[in-house]
């Protein structure tokens, strides 16, 4: 049993270890004086996407493209440059694809705002075919079909 | 409107869609459009890879129409391609192929030359990736046709082959020839 804690114990002391270094690999040295600029800079890089592996942030990417930018992001916050900055250098070099968040702009409308006029067309059928059988009445039923009915519901109260 | 017709509404929908996602899957994800096309040249001011101590500028690039092509001599694609940048060297006196060696050495990059042929009319030597932010390079190869007045026309993204060349590139320097 001893030996049990023992092994778990072990394990978690290594799972520990490997998340502090993975999230040391990708931050070593950039750090700042100020802990609100080092915040900064952590949502900066998450926001915005390594192109050589398009499934990762900057922050996250291993290539080297995405070091080399994570460096140059810090550079020039150090310079003291702000968030609008940074991004518009950014986009103007790699596009606007180096952004998670496209900017809202004609060629994106139909991106920010398809999907509500999907729902409204997708509202529009339904109300119009609550209404459409609202307005029809219900079928009358013939003698044949009445004596039927009735025929059933008293068998089922029995 | 007929019942028949009524009825094809959701079949017509459901073609057009999938017809849509179809294409979406031909498309290389990897292509991401550059927004310096139609722009100057960004800065370029590096050493030459084959003089250390001659040092270039984007100004290299004016009063010919010029193929930057992004190489490394790490990159496998970049071999690839590298046979048919020695002939769009040898058969295209009006163009210049200026090369961008990339996040590189410089002894490795000169024994490729060494190997298989030098194409390149000079060669900008960009080790630490300084030039290749500029000119939103994010993988080798790359290639951008400047025309003579120092304008980005097209950027090719991957190697260059004697399809990409006669389909993709040629019509383009073309009209930078006619300018």
């Amino acid at each position: 049993m001893k030996q049990h804690y023992q092994r778990a114990a072990a394990a978690l002391l290594i799972s520990l270890l490997a998340i502090g270094t993975a999230a040391a690999y990708t931050l070593e040295n950039f750090t700042f004086d100020d802990p609100a600029r080092t915040a900064e800079f952590r949502t900066l890089i998450g926001e915005l996407r390594c192109l050589v592996c398009q499934n990762e942030s900057l922050a996250g990417s291993q290539a080297g493209v995405a070091q080399d930018l994570r460096k140059e992001v810090y550079r020039m916050m150090q310079e003291g440059k702000s968030r609008d900055e940074i991004v518009a250098f950014l986009v103007a070099r790699y596009g606007d694809f180096v952004l998670y968040e496209p900017p809202l702009k004609p060629a994106t409308y139909i991106l920010w705002f398809g999907p509500f006029l999907f729902v409204g067309i997708g509202g529009w059928l339904l109300w119009r075919t609550v209404q459409r059988d609202k307005a029809t009445p219900e079928p009358e039923l013939t003698a044949a079909e009445q004596a039927r009915l009735q025929q059933l519901l008293t068998k089922a109260g029995d | 409107m007929s019942k028949t017709s009524r009825a094809l509404i959701p079949l017509s929908i459901f073609i057009a869609l999938a017809a849509l996602l179809f294409y979406g899957l031909q498309l290389n994800p990897r292509e991401v459009p550059s927004p310096l096309v139609n722009q100057p040249a960004p800065a370029l001011t590096l050493a030459s890879l084959k003089n250390p101590q001659q040092m270039l500028t984007a100004e290299r690039l004016r009063g010919k129409v010029s193929l930057v092509n992004v190489w490394a001599s790490w990159c496998p694609s970049c071999r690839q391609e590298h046979a048919e940048l020695m002939r769009i060297a040898r058969e295209n006196n009006d163009v210049q192929v200026i090369g961008l060696n990339w996040k590189d050495t410089r002894p490795e990059a000169l024994e490729m030359l060494q190997q298989f042929g030098d194409p390149y009319a000079e060669i900008f030597f960009d080790p630490d990736n300084r030039a290749g932010i500029d000119w939103g390079v994010y993988g080798a190869p790359e290639t951008f046709i400047v025309d003579a007045q120092g304008i980005i026309r097209h950027k090719r993204i991957g190697p260059i082959n004697r399809e990409v060349w006669q389909t993709e590139m040629l019509p383009i320097i073309e009209q930078c020839r006619g300018q």
